[in-house]
């Protein structure tokens, strides 16, 4: 009862990397409220490829749902099997990926527990809180912190009366850490059929096409990001050529992509990857807070820029003053020049 | 075959021209403040409902749209595309809604007009980001959801087809209807405003708008119904006090920060030849690159 909940998202058979992420998180909210850490899995001949997987970021209680009809996700199998299993376990903290499936699914669950949703959040902690209409005073709430509102402001959500508390979070915006390669946890094969109706089973899938990216962009150890500023889709080629001899990926802001100067697989930011590489390199990036949300742990930030008070070069530890496309040709020119 | 289409679009704080007074004390958004646009994506999902319209005829398209009078605007944006007919919801007691309580009165207003075949919107708004009322809207409404559609292609026997925006790819769907669809901007943009349509609905004006000293030309509102746009409060919607605006809202702001970043001891430059080759040289140097 009252434990934290993790939906793990499983492609195939295999568990995705969000989903690791937030079990680690799960594990230490967990720890902290002195409570479980229990796993959901659904999805089809998933039987014995994903527990051990599951179980070895420190889950307690995994719940394996499998049966045909649950892969590939559809909203209304899915969302069943939670509202119906959260109805009986009555957790306090349910965790979901901002993914496609994440987003699909979680405000579907929401809506039906009426409990409360945040969207893409960049934190997650554990405290109290005092309404101050009511006076009442909570503890151990889970707060759910994300950046807000073009990006000025970062607003912390709570949920004081309605559980679980939701709250998505992006791919790479937490850690993946696993407690022990075969943690002792428990499985539960849940019987599918008595938390779907075969009415659920309503959208079918035709075709399917997926492709994994060629951009490695989320774990590059060099990203050069351009953003409004690089100002066409040729000042990209430029970011492109150097980051090809850096041997980094090129990223960019929303404002570059909305633009039309690359593509969306490349935004950096709250609603893209999020990156942690040795070297970022900002060019023409004014360093809204969304984006920033993408980028912060990054190691060595420089930052191109024609305006020296952009907001992104307060986080810099280089800050250049000039424009993209003098700048980067002579950052090329001089690192073919020194390196051998 | 003919389809009865409801849209819901909203009328959303152009996040791009944010000023300091854009948050009220309590952390909701002071909207008064900055200028408001059609939310893009609900223009994109708006788009392939005027399609299905062209394609099915006898379809008929309505908007909906919470919000203070202005949003209105958003009614009168849609019937200059080609929308039949729009419903504003306007009421105190809807404000400081999160996207639950938003979602119920969304809901409680398709209910009042008659479920209809497709319900869509824009995947999500870009102020508050969160792709949660589409989803939400559909499972109070028990409707079939399916969310980031970039192409309606046909609706036959009752069932739709479509084209979504999976993580790494696409994928074909077919749903049966009554369903609820979001759309991405991956969707085709939406059509300008038809001059006739403009000639036409450009007085479209809800009871809100009314000017104090009675309306000009009040007969011709007279003799052309369409141009008054319905305008619903909760009671017109049956709604449930205790699941509208604030107190419907399971979600509380605690606390909200300005962003201030706490600036680095950061080397300044400039483009000079000297300095980026000076940069280049420390960074391999440390075997930072290289």
């Amino acid at each position: 009862m009252n434990s934290v909940y993790v939906y793990c998202e499983i492609d195939g058979t295999a568990v995705e990397e969000v989903s690791c992420e937030l079990l680690t998180k799960g594990r230490k909210l967990a720890q902290q409220l002195g409570v479980k850490l229990e796993a959901v899995a659904a999805g089809s001949g998933i039987t014995g490829h994903v527990e051990k997987e599951i179980l070895s970021y420190g889950v307690d209680c995994l719940h394996v749902f499998d049966a045909p009809g649950l892969y590939p996700y559809t909203s209304k199998p899915h969302t069943s099997i939670l509202v119906n299993l959260f109805k009986r376990e009555q957790p306090q903290i349910c965790l979901m990926g901002a993914t496609v499936i994440g987003r699909d699914l979680g405000p579907r669950v929401s809506s039906s527990l009426t409990s409360g949703l945040t969207a893409d959040c960049t934190a997650l902690e554990i405290g109290s809180y005092d309404d101050r209409k009511t006076g009442q005073h909570y503890d151990n709430l889970l707060y759910q912190i994300r950046p807000a509102f073009g990006g000025n402001i970062v607003a912390t959500i709570v949920n004081p009366d309605h559980r679980p508390q939701m709250a998505t979070v992006r791919s790479g915006v937490m850690k993946a850490e696993k407690v022990a390669e075969y943690y002792n946890g428990e499985i539960v094969y849940e019987d599918v059929a008595r938390f779907v109706p075969e009415t659920d089973y309503v959208v079918r899938v035709l075709e399917r096409f997926v492709e994994k990216s060629d951009s490695n962009l989320k774990g590059a150890p060099i990203v050069v990001a351009g953003g409004y500023g690089v100002g066409s889709k040729e000042g990209f080629d430029l970011l492109r050529q150097l980051a090809d001899e850096l041997h980094g990926e090129v990223g960019a802001s929303r404002a570059a992509v909305d633009a039309g100067f690359c593509e969306h697989a490349l935004q950096i930011g709250q609603t893209g990857v999020t990156v942690r590489p040795k070297v970022y390199i900002a060019c023409g990036i004014s360093g809204a807070i969304q984006h920033v949300a993408g980028m912060k742990e990054s190691g060595i930030v420089i930052s191109i820029n024609t305006d020296p008070d952009a907001p992104i070069n307060q986080l810099a530890d280089y800050v250049i003053t000039g424009s993209v496309e003098e700048v980067v040709p002579k950052m090329i020119k001089f690192y073919k020049q020194n390196s051998k | 075959m003919s389809l009865r289409i409801v849209v819901l679009a909203k009328q959303v704080p152009d996040t791009r021209n944010v000023g300091k007074d854009a948050m009220t004390p309590e952390g909701t958004v002071n909207r008064a403040a900055l200028p408001a646009i059609f939310n893009p994506e609900d223009l994109h999902a708006l788009e392939q409902a005027l399609r299905l319209k062209d394609r099915y005829p006898g379809s008929t398209v309505h908007i909906v749209t919470m919000g203070p009078p202005r949003a209105t605007d958003v009614i009168r944006e849609g019937l200059y595309r080609g929308a039949d007919g729009g419903y504003l919801l306007t009421d105190r007691a809807f404000a400081g809604a999160d996207t639950l309580a938003t979602s119920y009165a969304l809901s409680q207003a398709i209910r009042k007009i008659g479920i209809p075949d497709i319900v869509i919107g824009g995947r999500q708004a870009i102020d508050g980001d969160t792709a949660q009322v589409g989803p939400q809207v559909a499972q109070k409404l028990d409707l079939n959801q399916v969310t980031y559609v970039v192409n309606v292609e046909s609706v036959e026997q009752g069932k739709i087809t479509c084209t979504r925006h999976i993580d790494g790819g696409i994928e074909r769907v077919e749903a049966p209807l009554p369903i609820l669809l979001t759309v991405t901007s991956g969707a085709a943009p939406c059509r300008p405003r038809n001059a006739k349509l403009l000639m036409k609905y450009k007085r479209a004006l809800a009871p809100l708008e009314h000017p104090a000293e009675g309306l000009p030309y009040a007969e011709e509102y007279e003799k052309k119904p369409y141009l008054n746009i319905a305008q619903w409060s909760v009671a017109d919607v049956d709604g449930d006090l205790a699941q509208c605006g604030l107190s419907g809202s399971p979600t509380k702001v605690k606390v909200v920060q300005n962003i201030v970043f706490k600036a680095k001891e950061s080397k300044r430059l400039t483009a000079a030849d000297a300095d980026v080759e000076g940069l280049i040289k420390e960074l391999l140097d440390s075997h930072t690159i290289g």
